[in-house]
């Protein structure tokens, strides 16, 4: 840790990853409704547990996002953040804010669009809290060395904020609402995270392998302009069936089936500098999380966009158990995995302790990756015999799920190892100090060229 | 390529395309919302009790177990068509009856069956809930869904 006001992220990643664990655990109980659908049907009915599962998912994300900006903008601006005060008044009113929010949707306190059900005075909470940010991150950057990373970061962060003006408009008509809720939704996921991803990704690659930042921040731009051309028309195929012009599906079409190249990109991008980077970084565990993500995230929210992306294919497959398989993989590669990165990465540096092998962390970086790929394979087994059924056949919605049983225990299996790898994760984040493995009964690794 | 795409080049490419595309983005937005405005939704119109039925649907959060023209929770049927399927989408007040009577019978409480919780909602809301549901039936959705299965 070059900066102390690097240690702000320290207390970003904590109230992360405790949300980290709420959102799993929530996950698993959903899961868990199922299978068994008479658990807590009237205490805590599916709607809730889901709004729980997912709202903890975007607070966790973006808390993580915010750390990691108050860990790296430092570094690469070379300056002390521009205020520390406002940095944790900033996490005060987003713990606040969080807690209210899952508190009063317990007792259904809640609004109605999906994703964005926070109670008004939470959504100004975050308005205010990412006015906070932006404000202390652009004067710190303002102050300081201009790079390529801070300036796609900052482009994405600024971007993401402004876009939740749209959080407030609400129209009355439902396809007028709709189609400005994507502005949140999909403009964020599907464009400015990537910013944020890419950028987060790039640091990672300089400091893990040590390859010149001229072609790391070349690379960093080329991702981020695919990923923008791509996924800004893109939103189109969110339009085909919502009410809007039949000229979304061409351009929907076209346009989002280029979205699986930004993700190509950083796949390629991560492998490529690591090939080429001399450094033997000893944090293996932040290249494995660094390399996992860019590879999960171009099957997630690469190939499994794609899939049914067309508007021919998504004419069958909108809104069946296919979006949710695409759903978990995306976000679990892309963002999850990418958070769990950098804080793999900058932990030991805030905690003051050497990175050790971090076993504990690669064990659960497989388990949850296993978890997910496994959920995503048997949820797209069931949206495919959902489709069949109920869009060709014309089956009624409850008679195709009561076949799909088997695939939703199989989910809630996945969804064990899940959670048990991230638990695994905060433990060996939190807890561990010391591992107990030595160098001498490790095994000398061949082909080292340190 | 590294003589040909130097950094400036493609830092420039990144925020001039960038630029281009939301142009183009925020174009077709404008057009697509007088398009909805005036065609797609326009075959009945946005009266007080479907504006009454919106909120009714927004503050019991349906959409996170219901589908609603296929966006929204994957735990319950999709109801953008739901009319249809009871064959009440051109009359008012059978919308409302057989609503009413199936709001009525939740929970089910059958062991082994999903559950839909019970809610509280007045007559008049749910005959808002109702002709809220006959608005979103009626809107040109592209062909969507493929069934009446939803």
């Amino acid at each position: 840790m070059k900066y102390q006001s690097q240690k702000v992220a320290y207390a970003y990643f904590l109230v992360a990853m405790g949300l980290f664990g709420i959102q799993v655990l929530g996950g698993l109980l959903a899961g868990w409704v199922y299978i068994s659908p008479n658990t807590l049907s009237e205490l805590l009915p599916f709607h809730i547990i889901r709004m729980i599962h997912t709202n903890a998912l975007i607070v966790w994300l973006l808390l993580g996002f915010f750390g990691a900006a108050y860990f790296l903008v430092p570094e690469e601006a070379e300056r002390e953040i521009w205020s520390v005060k406002l940095a944790y008044l900033q996490l005060v009113i987003l713990v606040v804010g969080t807690l209210g929010a899952v508190i009063g949707y317990v007792f259904r306190i809640h609004g109605g669009r999906e994703f964005l059900e926070q109670p008004l005075w939470v959504k100004f909470g975050i308005l205010v809290a990412a006015v906070i940010f932006l404000l202390n991150i652009s004067m710190t950057v303002l102050a300081g060395r201009k790079t390529a990373i801070t300036g796609v970061l900052l482009t994405g962060l600024w971007l993401l904020s402004l876009l939740w003006i749209f959080a407030f408009i609400n129209p009355d008509n439902l396809s007028l609402d709709k189609m400005y809720w994507w502005f949140v939704i999909h403009l964020w996921v599907e464009g400015t995270w990537e910013l944020v991803m890419a950028a987060i990704l790039a640091f990672l690659m300089l400091k893990l392998t040590g390859v010149d930042r001229e072609v790391v921040e070349k690379w960093l731009y080329v991702i981020v302009a695919t990923a923008l051309f791509s996924g800004i028309l893109g939103t189109g195929h969110h339009f085909y069936w919502i009410g809007l012009p039949a000229y979304w599906q061409w351009t929907g079409s076209i346009f989002s089936a280029f979205e699986v190249v930004p993700f190509f990109a950083m796949m390629a991008f991560a492998f490529i500098m690591v090939w080429k980077g001399r450094r033997n970084h000893p944090n293996k565990a932040a290249l494995l999380w660094a390399l996992g993500s860019a590879t999960v995230a171009f099957f997630g929210a690469g190939v499994w966009g794609f899939l049914h992306t067309f508007h021919g294919v998504n004419f069958y497959t909108h809104g069946t158990q296919i979006t949710a398989a695409h759903g978990h993989l995306a976000f679990y590669g892309a963002y999850v995995a990418m958070n769990l990165a950098i804080i793999t990465y900058a932990m030991p540096l805030l905690r003051g302790r050497a990175p050790y092998n971090q076993v504990l962390n690669m064990v659960s970086f497989w388990l949850m990756t296993g978890g997910m790929a496994f959920m995503t394979f048997v949820l797209t087994f069931a949206g495919t015999i959902q489709t069949h059924m109920q869009r060709i056949v014309g089956d009624y919605y409850m008679d195709v799920q009561d076949q799909l049983g088997l695939f939703y225990v199989m989910r809630f299996g996945a969804g064990i190892a899940v959670v048990l790898g991230a638990i695994l994760f905060i433990y060996s984040q939190v807890v561990v100090r010391r591992e107990v493995i030595t160098p001498d009964t490790m095994p000398e690794p061949e082909g080292n060229v340190a | 390529m590294s003589e040909i795409l130097t950094k400036s080049r493609a830092r420039n490419i990144f925020y001039g395309g960038s630029m281009f595309f939301i142009v183009v983005f925020v174009l077709m937005t404008i057009h697509s919302h007088n398009y909805v405005v005036k065609v797609s939704t326009a075959g009945m119109p946005l009266s007080p009790e479907v504006i009454l039925g919106k909120h009714v649907w927004e503050r019991h959060s349906c959409i996170n177990c219901h589908t609603l023209h296929g966006e929204g929770a994957y735990f319950a049927p999709e109801l953008g068509n739901v009319m249809t399927r009871w064959g009440v989408l051109d009359n008012a007040e059978d919308a409302y009856i057989t609503l009413d009577g199936w709001m009525a019978a939740q929970p089910s409480g059958i062991e082994g069956r999903r559950q839909m919780p019970h809610f509280e909602i007045t007559p008049e809301e749910m005959r808002g809930l109702a002709e809220f549901l006959r608005w979103a039936d009626q809107t040109d959705t592209q062909g969507w869904p493929p069934t009446d299965a939803g």
